[in-house]
């Protein structure tokens, strides 16, 4: 299969818009855009698989962008996979809009953009010089802005899309000059004639902190994160899932893309720079997610710690790829991609999980809902295997990758850089902290959403979501569990991502008996999913077994015991924020400057008493606020400029002229 | 082949049947250390008998989740404890779940019990599992921490390779083995909800971890609730036995003698653990609940510091 093949895909994908335009306010345009889209994915899905699995390199050429240039478009091990990414994640996004899409209240605000936004993702994954590149990667940033402030009515959207408009220009901005210094003066903007050239070190690691703000912006590391938690439940859900799950991914594929692809051999202290913003990500993210009540910003919040876990994993790689240890690069490259595939299989889950809750329920809000299991059977059972991966718990695929990441860790002392050698640990020690937390945030998430007793009316009328939906949420419940007994097939399929990128792959993991995992050698360390599901699945229902017929199976129904004084309000209950308490406490009051102030009022008064919880956002106050501040000031400075006589703007543009002829003077 | 099924199935055996009698034994130990005469040794076995037989008292806010998490996390403890060398080292499944493996099985049971004590909508449920996650938070990386330090130190995470490693004298003296150590026992006492964290014995609500997240859980379902904290404790116990006191454990191909001089040495190791938590217990009070981070805090200290000693130097 060649990319001309996937240019088809990605012009059908195109050629819907103005067909949603034509049909936006048809009751059936629903159906046919998500319909169509779900089947031109699919189809693009299996084009990336073949090229994955044929390990075929194909190029094309379009007389579009640059006159002297064209549109290259190629696809070789690394788009293939990432295509494979972003495709699963389209069509599972697709599939549940099918059901999803149609309680939308304004359909032609979405339907338009959504195929749209789908082409942009996989022309970025596509595309092999960096005009159609960025091209591709400010129309993503656009349409999915559209489909951000879909719901415009809501002030807070609005401020959402203004955010992250301003952040993805700002991103775009520094790939922008990240490619310019690249293709250098002579604007060769071909990923081909980049990979030829031979970047002084000086410049390689301009482009690398460029790299790192421009593709880190999008994928949300800390503390270029401040958009995502915004915009992300901003979108109808299925977007939502998108975003979260696809676009991070896509950010993360422009990052390898230039570092490991186009810039040529690292240094060794680029890994430094990558460990270290993936450490403090996984962990601030994580926090952040913890002090949420907002079940979709949760999640939002959420995909900043796996964004920061990928990040380790590619860290480690870098590392590893400058002091040419070849296997170890491979083990934590495969290990990287492989949190990829997982995040975006689980995270798109939870946010169909969470838009099914919303549609059920019209709350985002944890503290208004409660009990949805007795009322959503199902989608708490797919949202509850969507909660174990995430929390990396064995036997499911989260686990997997971070067991990976942990392997390539314990590689790392033989890195002979004294650098790396104090920071591995501590960043190990933070992705552990991260993997801690992680079980905690969702232990909070399905906890009080889904279990207890309903909180609100809203919540205790829900109805079980509809069953294009429901498919959707059981296809990637299955993959998570397919991923995470049989890993090795994943592993396998990664071997020509890592093979081109850093010379080598991990050993072949097929072959082995019982289908275990063993990434270095058997006596260092393996692991078996399926025997561990297994046995714990055996063990449990012969223990069920055992005792329903040797012991007892009598079962009553009686008020909860609750230590002799139930409390029949739900008002009682544990809620979102009591929950994080005790974490709060512990991380919070340095973290967040989190201050409890309790009001109680004086003996003899019936006003209630009142708890404050006060959270500041340290990473807003301290860098976002000031240069908010300064570029409003500049602007109201600048003003002025705006209101000038004609005479006063020729001389403005004839002093820049001799200004700008006076630079070229003194660079000659 | 025969024999290692053989004796795979004897250790899952030898765990499940040897749990409760650790649990009456360290409490036997502690009232004899108070002066009381404490209830029998078999007594927790009686307990697990009479539980099973009752009927089960089901709150009528619980859901099918409650139902289901006490087999679940009986299930992810007894594998785990199955994967832990007891007497006998190369166990046929060993190499199914290394260390890191065993810890996130643990984990998972954590994860399911947190899940089940916020099921019912009681207060209590909640307070419980607020805590726990929040104790987690900090014990789970603190185990990490000492699973990287034994790791490098023997070149693997595959625990009978590390025990193997243990036994051989190669290791001799280490700063980083010795900080492994103080931080795996205080996760483990964390981990178990014993003094100074929790207190497995008390019902007084602001005290309560463990107790507080299982309080709606009657019957059937507390038996197996409290036979699996009962694993856990063995679990641990074996798991400090076995990578900081391996002597005595029978090899892969051990003749009966062996075999008989590992369960013994075994035994003696679990009593010794016993004895010396119970001593512990009764010689220490129990902690604030909002003292833990520090306590836990000082765990990770230890095991990062341990595991940066092992990047700094192999040898340290």
């Amino acid at each position: 299969m060649t990319a001309v093949h996937a240019l088809y895909g990605v012009a059908a994908l195109l050629a819907l818009t103005p067909l949603a335009v034509v049909l936006a306010t048809s009751p059936r345009a629903t159906g046919i855009v998500y319909g169509a889209s779900l089947l031109v994915t699919l189809a693009l899905g299996v084009i990336a698989l073949l090229s994955l699995f044929g390990h075929s390199i194909s190029t094309t050429t379009l007389p579009l962008g640059l006159p002297w240039l064209g549109a290259h478009f190629r696809i070789d091990a690394l788009s293939a996979f990432f295509l494979v990414v972003v495709n699963l994640g389209g069509a599972a996004a697709s599939l549940f809009a099918l059901g999803y899409g149609r309680h939308e209240e304004s359909p032609q605000r979405v339907l338009p953009f959504y195929p749209a936004y789908l082409a942009a993702m996989n022309l970025v994954v596509l595309a092999d010089d960096a005009f159609s590149f960025l091209v591709a990667w400010e129309f993503m940033s656009l349409t999915s802005w559209a489909l951000v402030i879909a719901h415009h009515r809501d002030r807070e959207n609005i401020r959402a899309g203004y955010i992250y408009l301003l952040m993805a220009s700002f991103g775009t901005l520094a790939l922008l000059l990240a490619f310019g210094l690249l293709a250098g003066a002579n604007g060769d903007y071909a990923f081909a004639a980049i990979r030829a050239s031979h970047p002084s070190a000086a410049l390689a690691a301009l482009v690398l902190i460029l790299a790192i703000i421009g593709a880190g912006s999008k994928s949300g590391i800390v503390p270029l994160h401040a958009w995502l938690p915004l915009a992300h439940p901003a979108a109808p859900s299925q977007v939502s899932a998108l975003m979260s799950g696809v676009m991070t991914k896509v950010a993360v594929y422009g990052f390898v893309r230039i570092v490991f692809d186009l810039l040529g051999t690292p240094d060794w202290w680029w890994s430094m720079v990558v460990l270290g913003v993936g450490g403090v990500t996984a962990v601030m993210g994580v926090l952040y997610a913890l002090m949420q009540h907002d079940l979709k910003r949760l999640l939002a919040y959420h995909t900043v710690e796996n964004i920061g876990i990928i990040y380790i994993g590619l860290g480690l790689a870098l590392a590893f790829k400058a002091h040419g240890m070849a296997v170890a690069a491979a083990l934590a490259l495969t290990a990287g991609l492989f949190h990829v595939f997982n995040h975006s299989v689980f995270k798109s889950l939870l946010f169909f999980g969470a838009g099914s809750v919303l549609n059920a329920t019209g709350e985002r809000d944890m503290e208004h809902l409660g009990g949805l299991i007795h009322r959503m059977p199902q989608t708490a059972f797919v949202f509850l295997v969507g909660c174990v991966a995430i929390s990396a718990l064995p036997p499911l695929n989260g686990f997997v990758s971070e067991w990976l990441t942990f392997q390539a860790i314990l590689l790392s002392p033989h890195l002979p850089s004294w650098g790396l050698k104090f920071l591995v640990p501590a960043v190990g020690a933070l992705l552990a902290l991260s993997a801690a937390l992680a079980a905690a945030c969702f232990v909070k998430a399905f906890g009080v959403s889904f279990l207890g007793r309903a909180r609100t009316p809203a919540a205790a009328k829900a109805q079980e979501t509809d069953s294009n939906s429901l498919a959707a949420m059981y296809f990637l419940a299955a993959i998570c569990l397919v991923a995470g007994i049989l890993p090795g097939l994943f592993i396998d399929a990664l071997a020509p991502v890592s093979h081109a990128l850093v010379g080598m792959s991990m050993p072949h993991q097929a072959g082995l008996a019982w289908l275990t995992i063993v990434p270095i050698a058997e006596s260092r360390s393996s692991y078996n999913g399926l025997l561990v599901f297994v046995f714990v699945v055996l063990s449990g229902s012969i223990a069920a077994v055992a005792i329903h017929r040797l012991a007892s199976d009598r079962l009553r129904r009686a008020p909860a015991w609750d230590c002799g004084y139930p409390d029949p309000s739900p008002a009682t209950q544990y809620t979102a924020s009591s929950f994080a308490q005790p974490i709060r406490r512990v991380y919070g009051t340095s973290v967040f400057l989190a201050r409890e102030i309790g009001e109680m009022p004086p003996p003899g008064s019936s006003a209630p008493a009142r708890l404050t919880v006060d959270l500041r956002d340290l990473i807003w106050d301290v860098l976002y606020q000031p240069i908010a501040g300064f570029i409003g000031i500049a602007t109201e400075r600048l003003n002025i400029l705006q209101f000038l006589t004609i005479r006063r703007y020729l001389t403005l543009v004839f002093a820049a002229l001799v200004l700008l002829l006076l630079v070229l003077a003194i660079w000659q | 082949m025969i024999r290692d099924f053989a004796f795979q199935g004897a250790q899952m055996l030898l765990v499940l049947l040897l749990s409760p009698l650790l649990t009456g034994f360290v409490r036997k130990v502690k009232a004899r250390l108070l002066r009381r005469r404490g209830p029998p040794l078999l007594q927790p076995y009686r307990d697990l008998i009479r539980l099973l037989r009752k009927d089960v008292v089901l709150a009528e806010s619980a859901s099918w989740l409650f139902r289901v998490v006490p087999y679940i996390v009986f299930a992810g403890t007894w594998v785990a404890a199955c994967l832990v060398p007891t007497f006998r080292s190369g166990l046929l499944f060993s190499w199914s779940a290394d260390l890191i493996a065993i810890a996130a099985l643990i984990g998972s049971a954590r994860f399911f019990l947190a899940l089940a004590g916020m099921d019912v909508g009681t207060a209590f449920g909640g307070i419980g599992s607020s805590r726990e996650v929040m104790i987690a938070s900090l014990a789970e990386p603190a185990m990490l921490m000492i699973v990287f330090t034994l790791a490098l130190a023997a070149g693997s995470t595959q625990l009978s390779t590390v025990a193997a490693y243990m036994v051989s004298g190669e290791v001799g003296l280490r700063v980083s083995v010795g900080l492994a150590l103080l931080a795996l026992i205080m996760v483990a006492i964390a981990e178990n909800a014993r003094i100074p964290i929790d207190n497995p014995a008390t019902h007084l609500e602001l005290t309560m971890v463990h107790e507080a997240m299982v309080l709606e859980y009657s019957g059937r379902h507390l038996a197996l609730i409290d036979l699996s904290a009962e694993l856990k404790l063995l679990l641990y116990v074996s798991v400090i036995a076995c990578l900081f006191a391996p002597w005595g454990i029978a090899g892969a191909d051990a003749s009966g003698q062996a075999i008989a001089i590992g369960v013994a040495s075994y035994l003696g190791k679990l009593a010794a653990g016993g004895a010396l938590l119970a001593v512990f217990e009764t010689a220490i009070a129990k902690m604030r609940v909002f003292r833990v981070p520090a306590f836990l805090g000082a765990a990770l200290m230890l095991g990062l510091l341990a595991t940066l000693l092992l990047f700094v130097s192999g040898s340290l």
